[in-house]
């Protein structure tokens, strides 16, 4: 007896860890992107400690995700992973060495330029692979029968290249903000200086994107401009953030622009869910289409809601006993 | 030469999934390790108990962070190379590993930032309830990944419906008729690999005469452990043994080199297996122990290789040498631990310098017996994946040429040699200052659970600081 939609559930639960990953590993990948344009030696360890406390549990909603998809929507595992198999290389190569950069720069005399741009060079790739994943999704995937019968660089387009920049632009600006929050003195001046032209990086580029999309997608098109005009609030609600975001740092606020950038990306990614739902691989299959067995899903439900919160609370204390200013010199290790 | 995907696939799973079993393996021992630790610590109040601990818990967080960094990695090699198999046994395998996922965060999230970070800032009773509970977990974790395979393994439990596995019975599933003793193997197999790490650096310790007083205590702990453990693992061995002859009896024929099905099998000490021929060239064997082993009776008839067809035998040379690898670090294993007996009921044993050198060396052997036991039952498996139901061909990923599985498998090796040559010599960093280092502990760390971040050891080697301790003879300091 199948008291409740448990696929749709399982597409929230899947869909509220996309953009808790996306929001929190997004600005520690930025401060990454942004990492070789520091104006010191000395803000380069400022920026890492901003970072260094929760980077590793931002990721932890990555491998969730990744599990959780194999066990509630097994098809999209089952394509996503080798349409995108050369994709999916670098951005683990690229989370890799970024992650085992984190601990041994700190370690590090004579050999943290290395490190600097194991970093530096990690958050990059891993930060445009994201984004090409998006754009891969976007334009569907060749499947026959739930499975993928498409080339190993199909995932590869001048459209996905664009929104790999986009993620880029997109986290950077996160980063940028992040430490506006975070940091103080040069460096936050600097952080400051950076944000308005990748504001409108980003704004170029998801215009674009915007642009670009109902030419990809037949059913965007429908969507957007027949059905579904309410959609249209989303990217207004999308640009009143923009301009949040350029207001708040013109008028040098401190925490505005980090919450202002969060907010471009929630509204960005409704955008995206709204007009793709209820596909999870274009442009086949639907959620209940790529769903496990009604069992699977229940078996893995019950511990996920006790665990859940606990991952939660852990996070929000992790964020709290690390509030405040870094300094420089200070956390040091 | 076409490249074939298949091959490449499972060349680059088994080399994957080999890097990352080591540290596992390691740390599931080692953690319980630390929680005895704490307890004589909690107990006696014996400063010395506390020394080993804050020691062992670094060489602990840099190993976990290993672990990790290379698990990541695993949970996605399902789907980039074997995606057809990943959509047909979602049902089951999809929940496991997720079990298994939320049980390492859930450990990382509660309790090892109190046993890496907390000794100073919480109740003594709290930092020992921390360690059990992460020893616990290490477990936990353990348990579900032998439950996914060793359901491959021994499938049990599931209907196969229109191409997907779907589970009937999540308990048969789970305690499937391989589960316990597999389980059981590997739990031994930690704590001896954790046992003898331990008493190898400890040994290499009183070789170089340091710290005397707990380099001796943690080496005479580890040796009664292993005195007990390293037999009874070969007990336990031999029920797995038993237990894979009624259920995959192909992969005990291919371990021993079995062509034909007959009586009075001997066991053989060395042979060339010849699969072109279905022939084993220069046999080297005892008459019918194998018979013996393995029906109890002399006589006993063993089935062979012939019950299947060629296509369907695992490749034998691997699983036959492998097997031999792995035994025969065994008997050095409880043969060690029984000098280790003997040379303390004379008093000499930490004094006999060939003894602790030959320690030093035995500190490396279970990761090879781990790794060619586990090169055993995975290819003796061949040509299935789930054993009976699908095979490895049906399971690879469909899309994926062989151009493309050769592109990841070296960058994977070459990404793996940067990363872990780094962090195996970060490791030797940490085992070379030593438990000197643990008095001035305590820097101003606050952060939470980053594992490695526990290790307050610089990468590199420093002239004139810390780190570098004079050798003594060991039969002269230490009274």
């Amino acid at each position: 007896m199948e008291l409740f939609d448990l696929a749709l559930i399982w597409a929230f639960i899947i869909g509220f860890g996309i953009i808790m990953y996306v929001l929190m590993d997004g600005f520690d990948l930025g401060v990454g992107i942004l990492f070789p344009f520091a104006p010191s030696e000395e803000d380069r360890d400022t920026m890492m400690n901003s970072v260094a406390p929760v980077w590793d549990g931002n990721e932890t909603w990555l491998v969730l995700g990744g599990a959780g998809l194999l066990a509630a929507f097994p098809m999209v595992y089952s394509i996503f992973l080798p349409a995108l198999y050369i994709g999916v290389f670098l951005l683990l190569a690229g989370l890799i060495f970024r992650g085992v950069a984190f601990e041994f720069r700190f370690k590090a005399r004579t050999s943290r330029y290395l490190w600097n741009w194991s970093f530096a060079g990690g958050s990059t790739i891993a930060a445009f692979a994201q984004g090409a994943v998006v754009g891969a999704y976007i334009q569907g995937f060749n499947t026959v029968n739930g499975a993928y019968v498409g080339g190993a660089l199909d995932w590869l387009t001048p459209f996905t290249v664009l929104t790999g920049l986009g993620m880029l632009a997109g986290y950077a600006l996160l980063g940028s903000t992040w430490l506006i929050m975070k940091t103080e003195g040069r460096l936050q001046e600097w952080a400051y200086r950076v944000s308005a032209p990748l504001l409108i990086a980003v704004l170029v580029v998801f215009g674009i994107i915007s642009v670009w999309t109902p030419f990809v997608d037949d059913m965007v098109r429908e969507r957007w401009f027949s059905n579904l005009s309410v959609i249209w609030i989303l990217p207004a609600l999308t640009l009143l953030c923009a301009f949040q975001i350029w207001r708040s740092v013109r008028n040098r606020f401190e925490g505005m622009p980090f919450v202002a950038t969060m907010g471009l990306f929630i509204t960005t990614y409704l955008g995206l869910v709204v007009s793709k739902w209820p596909y999870v691989v274009p442009p086949n299959y639907t959620l209940w289409d790529a769903a496990s067995a009604y069992e699977s899903q229940l078996f893995l439900l019950l511990g996920l809601l006790f665990v859940i919160p606990i991952v939660l609370a852990y996070t929000a204390w992790t964020y709290w006993v690390f509030r405040g200013k870094v300094r420089a010199g200070e956390g040091y290790h | 030469m076409e490249l074939d995907p298949l091959i490449l696939s499972r060349i680059q799973f088994a080399f994957v999934v080999s890097f990352h079993a080591i540290f596992p393996v390691f740390t599931i021992g080692l953690a319980s390790y630390i929680a005895v630790l704490e307890g004589l610590a909690f107990k006696t109040r014996n400063p010395v108990w506390t020394k080993l601990s804050t020691f062992w818990t670094k060489v602990f967080a840099v190993v976990f962070g290993m672990g990790v960094v290379s698990g990541i990695v695993m949970s996605f090699q399902f789907g980039t190379n074997w995606s057809a198999f990943s959509q047909a046994s979602a049902n089951f395998l999809g929940p496991i590993l997720s079990y298994e996922v939320i049980t390492a965060f859930f450990l990382e999230a509660a309790f090892l930032g109190v046993l890496l970070f907390g000794r100073d800032k919480v109740p003594a009773g709290v930092h020992l309830f921390a360690a059990i509970m992460v020893a616990t977990g290490t477990f936990i974790s353990s348990f579900w990944i032998l439950a996914a395979n060793s359901w491959m393994q021994t499938p049990a439990g599931v209907e196969f419906r229109e191409g997907v596995f779907h589970v009937v019975s999540w308990s048969e599933a789970i305690f499937n008729p391989s589960f316990p003793y597999r389980f059981m193997h590997m739990a031994l197999a930690s704590f001896l690999t954790g046992g003898f790490v331990v008493a190898g650096v400890s040994a290499w310790y009183l070789l170089r005469g340091r710290e005397f007083e707990a380099n001796r205590k943690a080496l005479s702990m580890c040796l009664w452990l292993l005195l007990f453990i390293a037999p009874a693992q070969a007990v336990v061995g031999d029920f797995h043994g038993l237990n894979t002859l009624e259920h995959q009896p192909t992969k005990v024929a291919a371990m021993e080199g079995n062509w034909e099905t007959s009586r009075n099998v001997p066991l053989l000490l060395f042979a060339i297996p010849d699969q072109e021929n279905q022939t084993n060239h220069f046999e080297i064997g005892i008459p019918s122990l194998a018979s013996l082993i393995l029906t109890h009776d002399w006589d006993g008839e063993v089935p062979g290789l012939n019950e299947v067809a060629v296509e369907e035998q695992p490749p034998v040379a691997i699983v036959f040498w492998s097997f031999r690898i792995m035994v025969g670090i065994g008997v050095l294993m409880i043969l060690f631990a029984l000098a280790g007996l003997f040379l303390r009921a004379g008093g000499r044993l930490y004094k006999t310098r060939w003894y602790l050198q030959g320690m030093r060396f035995m500190s490396i052997a279970p990761f090879f017996a781990v790794l060619t036991g586990w090169f055993v039952t995975e290819v003796g498996r061949a040509p299935w994946l789930v054993y009976g139901m699908m095979t490895q061909a049906e399971s690879v990923t469909p899309s994926l040429t062989g151009g493309m599985a050769l592109f990841t498998l070296i960058g994977y090796i070459v990404v793996y040699a940067l990363v872990f040559s780094a962090g195996v010599y970060y490791l030797m960093r940490v085992l070379y200052v030593g438990l000197e280092d643990a008095d001035d502990e305590e820097h101003a760390s606050d952060r939470p659970a980053r594992p490695l971040s526990a290790a307050h050891v610089p990468f590199e080697i420093e002239s004139g600081s810390h780190g570098v301790h004079q050798a003594k003879p060991a039969n002269e300091g230490g009274h």
